[in-house]
């Protein structure tokens, strides 16, 4: 990696310390060559509002997707978006987001899917930034179009529906919310319903609501209070097989990137389905209640 | 056609006519002007309905008064969407007749070339809004 790493003391103690930077090494690095800043929101406005200057934004929703299939675009499509926003292969790619960086640990996933090598999040998103009174810019940044090298997607962190099946009785890991797990409500508080026709949790799933995972500042917990967490009183082994789902994936990228990058554990799939699939699925197995 | 649905008509030819990037500068323009609530209101809460389909706080009630509908919303700043949403039903129902809110279209959100900008799942709360300000007028008739 040509661009230096965050050398702060809490992020040198996760497994993986180089997908990890703070506000203060982006508010240093951002301008430097190589360095792209990256914007990944819920609230498709916020980046209109004012964004890290010189960020580009990156949308879940109307940009990562095929507008038809329900999939992410191809190959082909997502090089020319990526190069489109100036980044390259070998840009380091600093994502940041609203929501304690669901969305930025979604669109992380999802370059990952294409083998995006060095790319980090922001700890504590765009939250921590504006509390801290850092700059905002509404200005459109001046982006030179680069030449992004199409690859093939790799599946190795993506579960599908069948891998859950065939997975049932390994550790899967719910991250929504407690009445969402149970079964009571069928989508997020305060969020819209968005048509699953059972409510419930995969069979054998545990719940470990995303959030745990996060201080109030919006920023991840340290790796002691994470490993206590998860490795301690819900009792996953580092060598277990894990399949972390929510809703529609979001919430679990960001479990999955405190399993897999924050803790280590090797073996670690986002089944982006989630729940609004599996609850519409035909004959598949579900669990109501608190029990997994 | 009614006066709302030419309305309906011209913000859509506004958003239409824009590549898909400026329309969120639009809608943005929009959140900025959402009038804020008068202190009547603002100081009780619960004279105003919460709109569960918005994924965030956004509340709203209507008076209607010799027939005029007046539309009151409140919605964060820090989620300008679902702002812009209501400021655009806002700046479309507000000083209408019950009449005109009542038979408004209930496809309003999809017929504004947003879909594309913000993504269908963003628009449902859009819909929510709207349909509670139609019942809100329907009960106080």
């Amino acid at each position: 990696m040509t661009i230096g790493l965050d050398t702060d003391a809490k992020i040198n103690a996760y497994a993986h310390p180089e997908v990890l930077v703070s506000t203060s090494w982006v508010a240093e690095n951002k301008d430097k060559d190589g360095v792209v800043i990256v914007e990944s929101d819920e609230d498709v406005l916020l980046y209109q509002v004012g964004h890290i200057p010189g960020a580009v934004r990156l949308d879940w929703h109307t940009e990562l997707n095929d507008p038809e299939v329900r999939d992410y675009l191809s190959d082909e499509a997502m090089a020319s978006l990526l190069g489109s926003k100036g980044i390259t292969r070998d840009s380091t790619v600093i994502l940041y987001g609203d929501k304690s960086n669901w969305w930025a640990s979604y669109t992380l996933w999802v370059l990952k899917l294409w083998g995006h090598e060095d790319v980090r999040l922001m700890d504590g998103g765009r939250d921590k930034w504006l509390a801290e009174g850092r700059e905002l810019s509404t200005e459109a940044p001046t982006v030179t179009p680069a030449n992004y090298a199409a690859s093939k997607r790799d599946h190795s962190l993506r579960a599908f529906r069948d891998d859950v099946l065939a997975h049932l009785g390994k550790p899967l890991i719910d991250v929504r919310s407690p009445q969402e797990y149970t079964g009571e409500r069928t989508h997020m508080p305060d969020y819209p319903e968005e048509g699953a026709l059972r409510g419930g949790h995969i069979p054998g799933a545990i719940s470990v609501p995303w959030a745990s995972a996060t201080n109030e500042d919006k920023t991840f917990k340290s790796r002691q209070e994470l490993e206590d967490l998860y490795l301690g009183e819900n009792k996953l082994q580092r060598d277990d097989e894990v399949i972390v789902y929510c809703r529609i994936g979001e919430r679990s990228s960001h479990s999955w990137f405190v399993l897999y990058y924050l803790l280590g554990l090797k073996n670690v799939r986002n089944y982006d389905g989630s729940w609004t699939e599996w609850g519409n699925l035909v004959g598949v197995p579900i669990a109501k209640g608190e029990r997994p | 056609m009614s006066s709302l649905d030419s309305a309906v008509a011209e913000l859509a030819a506004d958003f239409a006519d824009l590549p898909v990037a400026e329309r969120l500068n639009l809608l943005l323009e929009y959140s900025e002007n959402l009038p804020e609530i008068p202190a009547r209101l603002s100081e009780h809460p619960d004279l105003l309905e919460r709109v569960v389909e918005c994924q965030s706080p956004v509340f709203l009630t209507v008076e209607v008064e010799s027939d005029i509908v007046k539309l009151f919303i409140t919605a964060p700043r820090l989620a300008p969407t679902t702002r812009g949403f209501a400021s655009i039903l806002h700046s479309l129902l507000d000083g209408r007749t019950s009449g005109e809110v009542l038979t408004a279209s209930e496809n309003i959100p999809d017929e504004l070339s947003l879909a594309e900008a913000v993504s269908p799942l963003r628009l449902r709360g859009m819909r929510g809004m709207l349909a509670r300000i139609k019942r809100q007028v329907e009960k106080q008739l």
